[in-house]
């Protein structure tokens, strides 16, 4: 948690669901959702920041990670999605740009499968959410959450600038948080649907999907998958980066974001 | 007292340094190293043994099962509970216990329990765990949801047990359109359930609250006190005062003709010991989800190497002080079991008798002194102290069934024999 709030970020609890989901917001433009990895989201970042020049950006911590409250009921990825688009409109914003990092970038496939026309695009970063081609996901239930969320950077010193090179134990205490809720809705099959990629077919948005050529937790072959199912959609490699691009190449990520989403 | 025997059966003919060599010897650790010729050599001798242990005069059999690692080699405890049933001819078959959560069918269970009632004649005691952490990943169960699977499992099979069939169940992890097997448990109202454990304080609670006996598995003398306040507290709010009959105890002991062959094999009850008796992985141990929040600062710190087990994980001079191990001829082994029984009073007690690379034979004399020596003597110790065992004080099965004995009705089981 070496990342504080800068002071262009406001914080809040909003009631959705039956609990209160934790988010942060920040600058001002077009709606951009920015949805977190499996193992957090630790705060309001540069990646973040960046956005915020140029669109409003609304950055919640998923249903039981980090401060959200954990719904004791919710049993799927598909939940989650179904969660953010009530929080969307209650937050009033229509035409909003996903992005979904990692695991977050599934919860917006999801949310794109479920609303074909509603959102402005579509960004995937290294997106779970289906079963690969080629390779598997990497299982984090076998490794420790260091280890784990190491494996996200092909930068060590990436990690070391947003984690510290020897994380608290607060830190491990949300990472296990996040792992357990992880696990109640998506252990099995792990980190994937076996329905999504028949739904892809319908979504309109338009759509960019970002793989880090060193992607060690979720093979490249998932990004041409989503490339080649999502009818409108083209697959950015990233040289030499992991799977956490918002964390280790945030001015890269943030600026080819930033021409997608607002070209034409 | 009921006094029972176990073992682990070790599958101690896996090669040793291939499991140091990959640091673990557990989930992970390669089945290539698992020798089927050996295997079917250690299952007869175990066979042989348990046998030979109600020859001498033992009241009960304990059994268990674990998965994926060489310190276990029942990877289902009613395989062997089965074959006892058959097999022998007056011991109980005490199951610690099937592993509720990794079931995906209990009444799936119930039925394999019920045949082993009955082909036992009612000589079944069934118990019940939430099984290992690495259990859960070893068999795909969301470790998430131990607690809940294990507490609806239950649930589930008692009434499968109790109330006649067909009926629905809607559950939040177990759903069936009919439940309705044919095959019912010989005793009524249902076998004899007890809870076993080392360290889960809601587990200890939960038992209470049922009015099951709680084995105490070779813990300290004074963590075993801290259970049993545990258990007393939940028990007296629920509305009973507990005694020995609600009390068990594992001891790990080796009895030979002399000392220095019995420390000697006593030092093979390190053989395995780590973390929960394997070289186990501090993550797959212990999955996310599986512990209580109370402990998950110390279970991360863990995790990551910057804390030593919060099971603990003492030596073997330690265990030897201690008395979590004892080892010694009948005459020296009895004054430390009178302290242990005096200091924790149980009305169950279970031998650990052998582990590791003892061999069949020291195997043998181990139980033969045992049955010659040591069970006569504990007897009276027991009886002396009052120490009850739930059949002896005739105690209901459970909370639900606190109203008069509750004991195999005779004419069924006369029927049946």
């Amino acid at each position: 948690m070496t990342e504080t709030l800068a002071s262009a970020s406001t914080e809040q609890h909003v009631g959705v669901a039956g609990v209160q989901l934790h988010l942060v917001r920040g600058g001002s433009g077009d709606p951009l959702l920015v949805l977190h990895h499996d193992i957090g989201n630790p705060g309001w970042l540069p990646f973040h920041r960046q956005l915020a020049e140029r669109f409003e950006v609304v950055a919640p911590s998923h249903p039981g990670y980090d401060r959200s409250e954990r719904p004791e009921w919710m049993r799927s990825v598909r939940d989650v999605a179904v969660v953010y688009q009530w929080l969307l409109a209650d937050l009033e914003l229509e035409a909003v740009t996903l992005v979904g990092l990692g695991f977050g970038g599934w919860v917006a496939a999801e949310m794109a499968t479920m609303a074909p026309t509603a959102f402005r695009r579509l960004v995937l970063v290294g997106a779970m959410g289906l079963r690969p081609d080629d390779g598997e996901i990497m299982d984090q239930a076998l490794v420790n959450y260091i280890e784990y969320a190491r494996a996200g950077f092909a930068d060590q010193a990436a990690f070391d600038r947003v984690y510290g090179a020897e994380p608290s134990t607060d830190q491990l205490e949300a990472w296990d948080r996040n792992r357990e809720m992880s696990f109640r809705i998506a252990w099995k099959p792990y980190m994937y649907s076996q329905t999504l990629p028949h739904l892809l077919g319908g979504v309109k948005t338009p759509a960019l999907v970002v793989w880090g050529s060193e992607d060690r937790i979720v093979p490249r072959s998932c990004g041409e998958q989503y490339a080649r199912a999502l009818p409108n959609a083209r697959l950015e490699i990233v040289p030499g980066a992991g799977h956490c691009l918002a964390l280790e190449r945030p001015d890269q990520l943030a600026s080819l974001i930033d021409r997608f989403a607002t070209a034409g | 007292m009921h006094l029972m025997y176990f073992t682990e059966q070790p599958m101690s003919a896996y090669p040793v340094d291939e499991g140091r060599a990959f640091g673990n010897t557990a989930l992970m650790f390669s089945n290539r190293h698992f020798d089927p010729v050996a295997g079917s050599k250690l299952y007869q001798d175990r066979i042989d043994e348990y046998l030979y242990v109600e020859e001498m005069g033992i009241d009960g059999i304990m059994l268990n099962e674990h998965h994926n690692a060489p310190f276990c080699m029942q990877a289902k405890a009613n395989i062997f509970a089965a074959i006892l049933a058959g097999m022998t001819k007056r011991v109980k078959i005490v199951l610690l216990g099937n592993p509720l959560p990794l079931a995906e069918n209990p009444i799936r269970l119930a039925e394999e329990l019920a045949m082993i009632d009955m082909v036992s004649q009612g000589r079944l005691v069934s118990g019940f765990v939430r099984g290992g952490g690495q259990e859960q990943l070893a068999t795909g169960v969301n470790p998430a949801f131990n607690r809940e699977r294990f507490e609806e499992a239950h649930d589930l099979i008692v009434k499968t047990w109790t109330v006649p069939g067909p009926f629905r169940w809607e559950g939040t992890h177990y759903q069936h359109r009919v439940v309705n097997p044919w095959a019912l448990p010989l005793q009524q109202p249902h076998p004899r359930i007890w809870i076993p454990g080392v360290l889960s304080t809601e587990t200890i609670i939960w038992a209470a609250q049922q009015r099951y006996p709680y084995i105490a598995l070779n813990t300290s003398i004074e963590a075993t006190k801290r259970i049993w306040a545990t258990y007393d507290k939940a028990a007296e709010e629920v509305g009973y005062t507990p005694g020995p009959e609600n009390r068990g105890y594992l001891q790990r002991i080796f009895v030979a003709e002399t000392e220095e062959k019995a420390l000697e094999n006593a030092r093979q009850f390190m053989w395995m010991q780590g973390e929960f008796t394997g070289l186990a992985h501090p993550v797959w141990s212990s999955p996310s989800g599986y512990f209580s929040p109370e402990r998950r600062r110390d279970f991360v710190q863990f995790a990551v190497g910057r804390a030593t087990s919060p099971r603990g994980r003492p030596s073997f001079e330690q265990q030897i002080d201690d008395m979590q191990i004892i080892a010694g001829t009948p005459t020296s082994v009895l004054p430390k079991l009178r302290r242990i029984l005096e200091a924790t009073r149980p009305g169950i007690m279970a031998f650990w008798g052998s582990d590791g690379n003892v061999s069949h034979e020291d195997t043998r004399t181990c139980i033969r002194l045992l049955g010659q020596e040591v069970l006569p003597a504990v007897r009276e110790i027991g009886k002396e102290l009052g120490l009850t065992s739930p059949f002896e004080a005739n105690a209901p099965v459970s909370i639900r069934h606190a109203e008069g004995p509750e004991a195999p009705a005779p004419e069924r089981v006369a029927a049946a024999v």
